[in-house]
């Protein structure tokens, strides 16, 4: 376990990186794994599965409604079909498609959305996806997976491939900090406890969990102690964990790259007004963004780690 | 079931199928009649002659698939399969009632041996697509009939599907059109007409037979020919009547969505005797 004052933001690859060599890797060992893509290999990264592997690789062209329903076509034959656009893309153009012939028939189809959130940065609004969270928890069978690192987006392409049933991979463009070794284990469904913590908790996933980890440094250093839940599964959450949470720590802090009103927080909230009600503040996106570099993003919208700090400040204030 | 290649042997099946459509929608008093009627001969002649499948191994490897993409015709289905012996035939009426396996539109949860839950248009045409490319990939040799809607076609994913399919040389792959003119607000070339529609299909890259969708030597013929094309798929457009078999429902757009009353159900039964 870390301690957070220890914790250091070092870049590590992009996890749309991690998930194109991750799936080459499956595709060595599994002649089953094919993968469709909608003229973004080179940005999806499922470029170098289609290097090695040409004959299993589909390009679709733009058409992410036909590659949803040509990856549901072969999963229904026996394959592990993995479809891959920008989130923005083959999440609401494939919806349809993904709730009448993959949800609702729980069909084994795997789908990895790159460039989400607003870290996409320069390419603007229209190619960001800060709704997909809401979309595909909305889908009931499905897994949703949110990982933070490219250690971890090695993991949810594996457990995603081995897994009979649909799921949805959040990853981004940007090189993203890492926060894992490379041996660390997980376990779908299961928050991990990067810190420890008593005064409040600090709820994030994807690229804000390195952010939650530098808040956690800064709180420490005013004498509170923060914990930090890094949640990859967004779907099934881990209640049990948000449980303990509130329980011993009392109020906790949801951050996330997605829009508020949709996203993990609202799960978060849903769970604790099942199992232990507490008070909540919620980091996250209020509306469409703009144009820019990543980082100046980031600091314009309200996603970073002094964020995160203030929003714990507010909980803790909050505390009965 | 017994398989057989005779027409009129074929024709007497499509009788008896048109007899569970008009029943079985009778006593769901609800449900798509119309094009449930117009699609019997394309249905029963590829169950019953043309394609390789066996009713006591639904989960055969090597078996040939069909996707009913226009989903609301599920009666036509329904009642094929229960004949061919995947699903019991006495259950039938229960169609679209609570607890039923003839769920309102085709349900792959409550019947294993469909092919795909759809309901959805523009839709089944992809995942043929998607089971035409397993086979190629697995070197097998079954092949994989999609049927479709005349209005269904008004979506714009089948035409993503029918370019890639040809782009792709999806060989392996046969669409039909059941192309009986109607749709639930009105005739098709009312609506949104889908002519030239051969035309349309060929400049898609795919290999286009015409003919009377009810004419069951010719639907042999076309089969034979779909399967014999190689380097693209082949569209059938089989120019077809909605509600065909039973007078009062023929080219009637009320009975697209509208099932027949008691009185109605005597009358059509008396002219399927």
């Amino acid at each position: 376990m870390l301690t957070a004052a220890k914790y250091e933001k070092k870049l590590g690859a992009a996890t749309r990186e991690a998930f194109g060599r991750t799936l080459v890797e499956l595709g060595r060992q599994n002649a089953d794994i094919v993968v469709g893509d909608a003229d973004l290999t080179k940005s999806t990264m499922t470029t170098y599965f289609a290097k090695e592997f040409p004959d299993r690789l589909f390009e679709c062209g733009i058409a992410e409604a036909n590659m949803v329903a040509i990856g549901a076509g072969l999963a229904l034959a026996g394959k592990i079909p993995f479809v891959s656009s920008f989130s923005a893309f083959v999440m609401t153009k494939g919806f349809e498609q993904l709730r009448v012939l993959v949800a609702y028939p729980n069909v084994n189809l795997k789908v990895v959305g790159t460039h989400s959130g607003i870290s996409i940065g320069e390419d603007g609004p229209s190619q960001m996806s800060v709704e997909e969270i809401a979309l595909a928890c909305a889908l009931p069978n499905f897994v949703v997976l949110s990982p933070a690192d490219e250690t971890a987006t090695r993991w949810a392409v594996r457990w995603a491939a081995a897994h009979r049933g649909p799921v949805f991979i959040r990853t981004g463009r940007p090189k993203a900090p890492i926060v894992y070794n490379d041996g660390a284990q997980f376990e779908m469904g299961k928050a991990v406890e990067l810190v420890p913590g008593s005064d409040v908790t600090l709820v994030a996933t994807g690229l804000l969990v390195a952010e939650a980890l530098l808040a956690a440094g800064q709180l420490e250093g005013e004498g509170i102690s923060a914990r930090v839940l890094d949640i990859h599964t967004v779907k099934p959450l881990d209640e049990d964990a948000l449980e303990r949470a509130a329980r011993e720590t009392g109020a906790l802090v949801v951050a996330e790259e997605h829009l508020v009103d949709s996203g993990l927080g609202v799960r978060v909230a849903q769970a604790l007004a099942k199992r232990c009600p507490a008070p909540v503040e919620f980091v996250g996106l209020h509306g469409y963004a703009e144009s820019g570099s990543p980082d100046e993003l980031l600091d314009k919208y309200d996603l970073r780690a002094p964020d995160i700090a203030a929003a714990a400040r507010r909980a803790l204030a909050r505390k009965g | 079931m017994e398989r057989t290649h005779d027409p009129a042997a074929l024709a007497s099946i499509c009788k008896q199928i048109r007899r569970h459509i008009i029943t079985m929608t009778g006593a769901a008093k609800s449900g798509h009649p119309g094009g449930s009627l117009s699609a019997v001969e394309v249905v029963v002649t590829l169950y019953w002659d043309v394609m390789r499948h066996d009713p006591a191994r639904p989960d055969w490897p090597d078996r040939d698939r069909f996707i009913l993409s226009k989903g609301h015709a599920a009666p036509v289905l329904y009642a094929t399969l229960a004949e061919c012996g995947y699903t019991p035939k006495e259950t039938l009426n229960t169609l679209r009632k609570f607890g039923s396996i003839y769920q309102g539109h085709p349900d792959k949860r409550f019947i294993p041996a469909l092919e795909a839950s759809t309901g959805s248009l523009g839709e089944g045409l992809s995942v043929g697509i998607g089971m035409a490319l397993a086979a190629r990939l697995d070197g097998k040799d079954y092949r994989t009939y999609v049927m479709l809607g005349d209005g269904e076609i008004q979506e714009g994913q089948i035409w993503e599907a029918a370019m890639f399919a040809s782009f792709h040389k999806v060989d392996n792959l046969c669409a039909i059109v059941d192309y009986n003119k109607l749709q639930l607000d009105g005739f098709v070339k009312e609506i949104l007409d889908l002519e030239p529609l051969a035309d349309k299909w060929r400049a898609f890259g795919w290999h286009v037979i015409e003919l009377d969708g009810h004419d069951i030597p010719a639907l042999q013929k076309a089969f034979a020919e779909a399967a014999a094309t190689k380097g693209k798929p082949t569209v059938i457009i089989a120019h077809t009547i909605k509600g065909k078999g039973v007078s009062f429902m023929e080219n009637s757009p009320k009975y697209h969505g509208v099932a027949p009353t008691p009185e109605e159900v005597e009358l059509a039964l008396k002219e399927l005797a």
